[in-house]
């Protein structure tokens, strides 16, 4: 029987909805146990969200004042040790997760499923690759543990209501002491987030400045929606990384994505083809998006974009 | 010596248009462009540039990959690298043995760092990196967009989630490098030609000991799930109609 530990990505406070995410692929494999693994410097609240998600039937936390901040190189040697007993971890497949998978994988001595965005079996998945051009399915040996990020884009939040048992644990591992967190500068907004809200409005290059991009902010204000943006409008400036929507950005899976001034190009795309329904806005009527959206509308954006909100009323 | 190694692979160029072969085995690679893998080029524009302000004596280039890997590992030199090694073979090996090739080699280098790209486009796996810092039970930074290193430590910014993040590391240390990190040189004729005389070692995998058999079994592969090309509508009267009819506003 397939035993899952799922390490819970947080901030020290509240449950990264990844984790939920992660719970609901597990939850794929047929008769799995599913715990989940708070590694924090005081999880008590952090555990309480997770005791909350349905599927879930323990929840580890290993309280130690290293973790204070999600430094790899601290909390893969206490993952590697808790993993013991447990044939699959699971992490999610967001940088948090992608940075600290694989050095619990090398650990281990195993090889790692990367970007998990279907379950065919306890051991057998598929991924994209080829930033989403092809996908392979990959069996991996039933002797191994299995070691895998799970594409969060691909899998529905689990249900709440769930009360699983908290029980506090002790990795017992020493800690290097040769990385060091200095500092974070998120981004604040009283913005949904773009990696969970349910309408993202994205802007590109297009736009032409930071200034332009002002029109998407206001469109998504209107909407209630989060803001994003092709990888083309963070590297000319207009936004910040933390808003890069594609292969190397952020993948999402809203359930309306508007594209303005976006051309479409296959690794934005990637970013955005779990979205339930893509709407592009574009002048050039030949942009790739609109291959791929349910909606498209050609013209002016700076005209259609203000036209749009007025007419949302 | 402070040399400064540096991991590049020889992958399906970015701007190909990559298709599923028809028996679903795998991706078409036979007559198809291949290049270094561009984040693997900026982690040696990046390893350049340290060197060129004096922060580093030697680049050393090293790939992991089929003999035409010599293409890619000339462009490297072309590029500035002082020499590389391939450790050739026909398989495609996975990460962990990868990991532990690079490992071997540190052993033999001394590198005072090591950088790679976050990630290859081919296989999308994002682990080598990490996988190596594990190994070799060193400091890891994944995505980094700004480097500088001073006293034996790196401070490195790298892109998560939720902004950027700044760390500080000590060397030796694995660095994983994002796009926004640099932008990389251009090759000029000339240093083609110096190239040709630069060092360029091949090795074979067996000397290395790793499991050559893949650890994983592709089972098949698929091209994606197509979206189906939806309906232009002519103003934002109609596009406000057709998203109020999916109860989408």
């Amino acid at each position: 029987m397939s035993k899952i530990l799922i390490v819970a990505e947080h901030d020290g406070a509240r449950l990264n909805p990844s984790t939920s995410k992660c719970v609901s692929c597990a939850a794929k494999i047929a008769g799995a146990s599913i715990d989940v693994l708070v590694l924090a410097t005081d999880g008590a609240a952090v555990a309480a969200q997770a005791a909350a998600i349905t599927g879930v039937g323990k929840v580890l936390v290993a309280d130690n004042a290293a973790n204070v901040e999600p430094l790899s190189a601290v909390l893969a040697p206490q993952v590697a040790k808790l993993a013991a007993g447990y044939t699959h971890v699971f992490g999610p497949s967001t940088t948090f997760g992608k940075d600290l998978m694989p050095r619990v994988a090398a650990l281990l001595g195993v090889g790692q499923v990367s970007d998990i965005s279907g379950v065919d079996g306890a051991h057998t998945f598929k991924r994209p690759i080829y930033a989403g051009n092809a996908v392979l399915t990959v069996e991996v040996p039933a002797d191994a543990v299995v070691v895998a990020t799970v594409r969060v884009a691909s899998f529905e939040a689990a249900a709440q209501g769930g009360s699983a048992a908290i029980e506090k644990v002790d990795a017992g591992v020493a800690l290097p002491s040769h990385t060091r967190f200095v500092s974070r500068s998120a981004a604040t907004s009283n913005r949904p987030d773009l990696q969970t809200a349910a309408r993202v409005i994205a802007g590109g290059r297009a736009l032409g400045s930071a200034d332009g991009f002002k029109i998407i902010y206001s469109l998504a204000d209107k909407m209630g929606a989060a803001v994003g943006a092709s990888r083309a409008a963070v590297d000319a400036g207009y936004v910040a990384n933390d808003l890069q929507i594609g292969q190397t950005g952020k993948i999402i899976a809203p359930e309306l994505y508007i594209g303005i001034g976006i051309s479409g190009a296959i690794q934005h795309m990637t970013g955005i083809k779990d979205a339930r329904t893509i709407v592009a806005i574009n002048k050039d009527g030949e942009a790739p998006i609109f291959e791929a959206a349910d909606l498209g509308l050609v013209g002016d954006l700076f005209a259609l974009v203000p036209e749009l909100e007025k007419q949302l009323g | 010596m402070r040399r400064i190694m540096v991991g590049v692979k020889r992958v399906v160029d970015y701007n190909v248009r990559v298709r599923v072969k028809p028996d679903n085995t795998g991706v078409i690679t036979e007559g198809v462009k291949m290049s270094l893998n561009p984040f693997d080029e900026i982690a040696l524009e990046e390893a350049l540039r340290i060197k060129e302000k004096g922060l580093a004596d030697e680049v050393l280039a090293v790939s992991i990959g089929v003999a035409d890997t010599q293409q890619q590992l000339r462009t490297a030199l072309a590029m500035g690298a002082d020499r590389a090694i391939l450790v050739q073979t026909d398989v495609a090996v996975p990460p962990l043995s990868l990991a532990k090739i690079f490992r071997q080699l540190i052993d033999k280098e001394q590198p005072i760092l090591v950088l790679l790209g976050k990630q290859a486009i081919d296989d999308d796996n994002g682990q080598t990196p990490q996988m190596l810092a594990a190994l070799w039970d060193r400091p890891q930074a994944v995505s980094c967009s700004k480097i500088e290193v001073a006293d034996g430590k790196a401070t490195v910014t790298r892109e998560v989630d939720a902004g950027l993040e700044v760390l500080e590391v000590d060397l030796p240390a694995v660095l994983s490098v994002d796009l926004r990190l640099n932008e990389p040189r251009y090759v000029k004729l000339p240093d083609i030609m110096k190239a040709k005389k630069k060092p360029l070692d091949t090795l074979s995998l067996g000397d290395f000991g790793v499991p050559e058999a893949p650890v994983f079994k592709v089972v098949r592969v698929d091209p994606p799930p197509q979206r189906s090309k939806g309906v232009m509508v002519k103003d934002v009267a109609e596009l406000v109609d057709a998203l109020k009819k999916k109860g989408l506003v």
